[in-house]
Order: C-alpha cells, then sequence, then structure tokens
C-alpha cells in the first residue's frame, strides 16, 4: 500500500515538472525558431507557415543603407565601450576582489548599482547632466552612458574569477623575487583572463543591445542598431527584419559558441 | 592594500567615473524634480490616471515574475537531472535569449502572436475559431513574450543554486521512504530558495523597466511606467514631471528589490 502511494507520487511529480520544463523548453526556443524560418519566406508578409522558401530578405539586407549604417554605429560604440568597460573595471575588480575591507562593498555596491536601477531614468538623468555641463550628445557621450550600464557585467566577471585564485601562487611568485608587475603579467592575467573574456563579451552585448540609454544620450546623426529595428517595426513589419535577426542570431550563436570553448560560458553566467 | 597584493587605489579611476557620471545625474534628477518643491510628486499621487500607470508596471512586474517561476524552476530541475549532453544543450537553450537582442526576440513574438501568426493558423486549421484571434496587444500576449524574454534570469540563478546542493540530499531523502513531493517540498525547494529570491529579483527589475517588448507587443493602448517617463521627457519636453515619475518608479523598485533582498538573507540565515 505504502508502496503504491510512492510510485503513484513519483509519477505525479515527474508528470508535473516534466511537462512544466517541456513548456518551458518550447517557450525558449520556439520563437527563435520561427524567426528563422520566417526569414528565408519567399512572400512579402510574417505568415507562418511561409508560402514557399528564399534568400530574397537576406538579399535585400545588402540593400538597406540605413539598417547597414546604424550597425555599424552600434558596432563601433560597443567596441570602444568594451574596451572602456575592461580597462576601468579589471583594475577595480583587483583593488576589491577579496578585500575585507568595508569600503570594498561599499565600492562593489557602487560599481554594482546601475544594474539595479531603471536604465531609462539613467539616461534621461545623464542627459540633464551633459545639458547642465553645456556637453552637446555625440559619439561620446553615448560611449560614457553606455559603459555606466556596462561596465558591472565585466566587473562582476572579474570579480568571480579572482575569487577562486589561490592566494599561495602570488606568494610564491613574490617569493621568489618576481615583482608584482611581473606577477600580474605572468600569473594573475593568464589565470583569470577567461572571466575578463566572459565579462568582456557580455559587456560587448549589452551596449550594442541598448536602448534606454541611447535614447537619450545619441545625436540626430548617429543612428543604432536597436532603435533603427525597433521603430521600423513600430512603423511595419518588414520582412528584412527578419532576415536581419536571422543574422544576428547565427552570429550571437557563433560567438557563443567560441565563447564556451575559451571560457566556459555556461559555468560563469550561471 | 587588498590580501592578494593589489593596491586599493586600482578602484579609484572606475569609482571617480560612476561618480561623475552616474551618481551626480541621479542627484541632478531628483533636485529637478524637486522644481518649485513636491508639486511634480503630488501631481503624479494626485492623478489617478499616473497612480494606475504605476499599479500596472508592478503588477505585470510580479505575473511576469511568477509566470517565470512556474516554468523556470522546473526547467532548473530538468537541467540538473539531465545526462551531460541534455545539460549542455539545456543551458546553450537559456543562454541564447539572455545575448540576443530584445529587439530581435519579441520580434519573434509578433510573427508569433499576430493575425496570420502561427498561433492563429495553427487554430484556424484545426477549426477551433473562423478569424483570426488578437493576440498582440493584448495582455496575456505580453507576459507570454516577457515571460520568454525575461526567463533566463530567472533559470540562471536557480541553476546555480541546485547545483550548489547537488543531487545527494533529496534521493537519500527518497531512499528513506519519503514521497517525490515531501521531497520537493521539504528538500529540494527550501535548499533553491536563496536562487528562487535572487531569480524573482533579477526578473521583477528586468520586466518593469523593460519597454521595448511592451511597446512591440503590448501595443500603444497599455502605458506603463518607462514608456511614461519616455512620453514626458522626449514627446512632451516636460523635464521637471518626467524626473519626477522616474524618482517615483526608481524609489518602487527599490522598495521591491530591498523587500527581496531581506527575504534573501533571512533564507541564507536558515540554510
Amino acid at each position: 500500500m505504502a508502496r503504491q502511494r510512492i510510485g503513484w507520487e513519483a509519477i505525479s511529480f515527474r508528470a508535473v515538472m516534466g511537462g512544466l520544463a517541456g513548456l518551458a523548453v518550447v517557450l525558449l526556443a520556439a520563437p527563435t525558431v520561427v524567426v528563422l524560418i520566417v526569414s528565408f519566406t519567399s512572400g512579402l508578409s510574417l505568415r507562418f507557415p511561409p508560402p514557399g522558401y528564399s534568400l530574397r530578405w537576406y538579399v535585400a539586407l545588402g540593400d538597406a543603407g540605413q539598417l547597414q549604417f546604424a550597425a555599424w554605429n552600434s558596432l563601433k560604440v560597443a567596441l570602444a565601450v568594451t574596451g572602456l568597460s575592461v580597462v576601468l573595471g579589471v583594475s577595480a575588480s583587483l583593488a576589491i576582489a577579496r578585500s575585507q575591507q568595508a569600503s570594498a562593498r561599499v565600492l562593489d555596491a557602487l560599481f554594482m548599482a546601475p544594474l539595479v536601477l531603471p536604465a531609462l531614468a539613467f539616461g534621461l538623468a545623464a542627459l540633464m547632466l551633459f545639458t547642465a555641463l553645456g556637453v552637446g550628445v555625440s559619439p561620446m557621450t553615448l560611449t560614457l552612458g553606455h559603459t555606466v550600464v556596462c561596465v558591472p557585467f565585466v566587473v562582476r566577471n572579474t570579480v568571480a574569477s579572482l575569487q577562486q585564485l589561490d592566494p599561495a601562487l602570488l606568494e610564491g611568485s613574490a617569493s621568489l623575487g618576481a615583482s608584482r608587475l611581473y606577477t600580474f603579467r605572468r600569473v594573475v592575467l593568464p589565470l583569470i583572463r577567461p572571466g575578463i573574456l566572459a565579462g568582456g563579451f557580455i559587456c560587448f552585448m549589452a551596449s550594442f543591445d541598448n536602448i534606454p540609454v541611447s535614447l537619450f544620450l545619441r545625436d540626430a546623426a548617429t543612428d543604432m542598431l536597436p532603435i533603427r529595428m525597433w521603430q521600423d517595426l513600430e512603423g511595419k513589419l518588414d520582412v528584412t527584419i527578419a532576415a536581419l535577426s536571422g543574422v544576428l542570431i547565427v552570429a550571437t550563436v557563433g560567438i557563443m559558441l567560441v565563447m564556451e570553448r575559451l571560457t566556459g560560458l555556461s559555468k560563469r553566467i550561471a | 592594500m587588498s590580501p592578494a597584493g593589489f593596491d586599493g587605489r586600482l578602484a579609484w579611476p572606475l569609482a571617480a567615473f560612476l561618480t561623475v557620471l552616474f551618481v551626480a545625474p541621479l542627484v541632478l534628477l531628483v533636485g529637478l524634480s524637486l522644481q518649485g518643491g513636491f508639486g511634480n510628486y503630488a501631481k503624479f499621487l494626485g492623478d489617478p490616471f499616473s497612480v494606475s500607470v504605476l499599479g500596472d508596471t508592478m503588477r505585470l512586474g510580479g505575473e511576469v515574475t511568477v509566470a517565470c517561476l512556474v516554468f523556470g524552476f522546473p526547467y532548473a530541475w530538468l537541467h540538473q537531472r539531465a545526462p551531460g549532453w541534455g545539460r549542455a544543450v539545456l543551458t546553450l537553450l537559456v543562454l541564447l535569449p539572455l545575448l540576443t537582442s530584445v529587439v530581435v526576440r519579441t520580434f519573434a513574438w509578433i510573427v508569433v502572436l499576430g493575425r496570420q501568426g502561427i498561433v492563429n493558423s495553427a487554430l484556424q486549421g484545426m477549426g477551433v475559431i473562423d478569424g483570426p484571434l488578437r493576440l498582440l496587444y493584448s495582455e496575456a500576449g505580453l507576459v507570454a513574450a516577457l515571460t520568454q524574454v525575461q526567463m533566463p534570469l530567472m533559470v540562471l540563478p536557480i541553476i546555480a543554486a541546485l547545483g550548489r546542493t547537488g543531487p545527494d540530499l533529496p534521493d537519500a531523502a527518497g531512499m528513506l521512504g519519503a514521497g517525490a513531493w515531501r521531497v520537493f517540498r521539504t528538500i529540494t525547494l527550501p535548499l533553491a530558495l536563496p536562487g528562487i529570491v535572487a531569480g524573482c529579483l533579477l526578473t521583477f527589475t528586468a520586466s518593469v523597466t523593460a519597454f521595448i517588448t511592451q511597446s512591440l507587443v503590448g501595443g500603444g493602448q497599455m502605458l506603463f511606467m518607462p514608456a511614461y517617463v519616455l512620453q514626458q521627457a522626449l514627446a512632451l519636453g516636460n523635464m521637471p514631471f518626467a524626473s519626477a515619475i522616474s524618482v517615483i518608479f526608481l524609489v518602487a523598485v527599490l522598495v521591491v528589490v530591498a523587500a527581496l533582498s531581506a527575504v534573501g538573507r533571512r533564507v541564507r540565515a536558515y540554510g
């Protein structure tokens, strides 16, 4: 009797958990798969399933000058943001990781704060600051604003890899006569490089995809890709956007796989 | 100097950078919102429409968080129980939406929910409905889309929490005769609570502050706080009122974050 009850329990538990997990898998995967399929449509609309298949919308991307211009802007800004974030973030991580001082905890909270606060409120506030200082919006203000909201990703990942570093390695290196800089270059840096790479990658993606800060801090001449796509979609449901989404999805998966190999990305993010 | 042998001064450049470009702007924002006293705050709090926008935003955040938990926890559980290759696939599947552009993720939902989209085609094909349903621009559609967009933020901390405790304790309890539901209720769930709290915190803040999905899937009829700020600031140029809305929104988010963090600390104290 007791055994039977346990059997029923196990079955019902597995059915509920497995069923919900299965739905979650479909929910997570389906939209991406659907966009990839629709992007190969031969038709003029986003009908699913497509009436036929062709590469016409990918070809059309070659002539989409506005989208290319916006993509180029986003890429340039994201690269500058990543560079700046890595320099500022890694240096700050070295100072606060492992430190027991109260000041380090305060700094850690400051460095992570941009992640919690609504980015849109920050964008508005930053615009007010630049206006008050008499600095016009430009790609420079855009880069600075993006860096504020993207640098936490670098700090978080670098601090995590520094915390796993064995202090005996540093002491050993120092006792063998290595200077602090030499120890950093030859011992610390190689060990935390995967953490920096993972943080830099997430930082890059966050900047490339940022809309709330860009809305306030870009000038009229600087069209950014996510904003361009958003506005195109508000106006008309353009199949070119599906092809562009296809390109972005494939590029993301590609970089993700490379980063997984280099840094074990999945273990870092979880 | 920290015990790792690095100079604490290395943190100064970033601290200075964020003080000038993050703290100072927020101080300015609060200052501007107080231009002419508390008038802008009184205007917001005395206006039933504004208060309902705040309420709608918080309710939407709550709904999405609950939906993410209901689907995300079993997903994390499956991830822990899956064999090596299955785990890799599940990890990739949850990371992909996190790293693809939010516009692309939302665009996918337009294709799924649209008049000629996959749901309407399927239902019409089966003869369940005659004409296409209006799924786009409905709150149910918006919650579904946001759930998919934000679910990784719920799943990843729970995966980490389940990974820390491992499958041994639940397995041992099962061998000692506890039923599957009882093991879940008394062992798996309590041990995963820190991850659940962290996941709820991330999902909630991300869904209330998001606005692309709201604008594309929700359409113009539903107004939430971020779009309200945008409307007042960029369309109407009413900066002091936009600042006051931002500050109220910020405080509301911080209250929820503080409450969840307090729950998180208590939960960790028990563990």
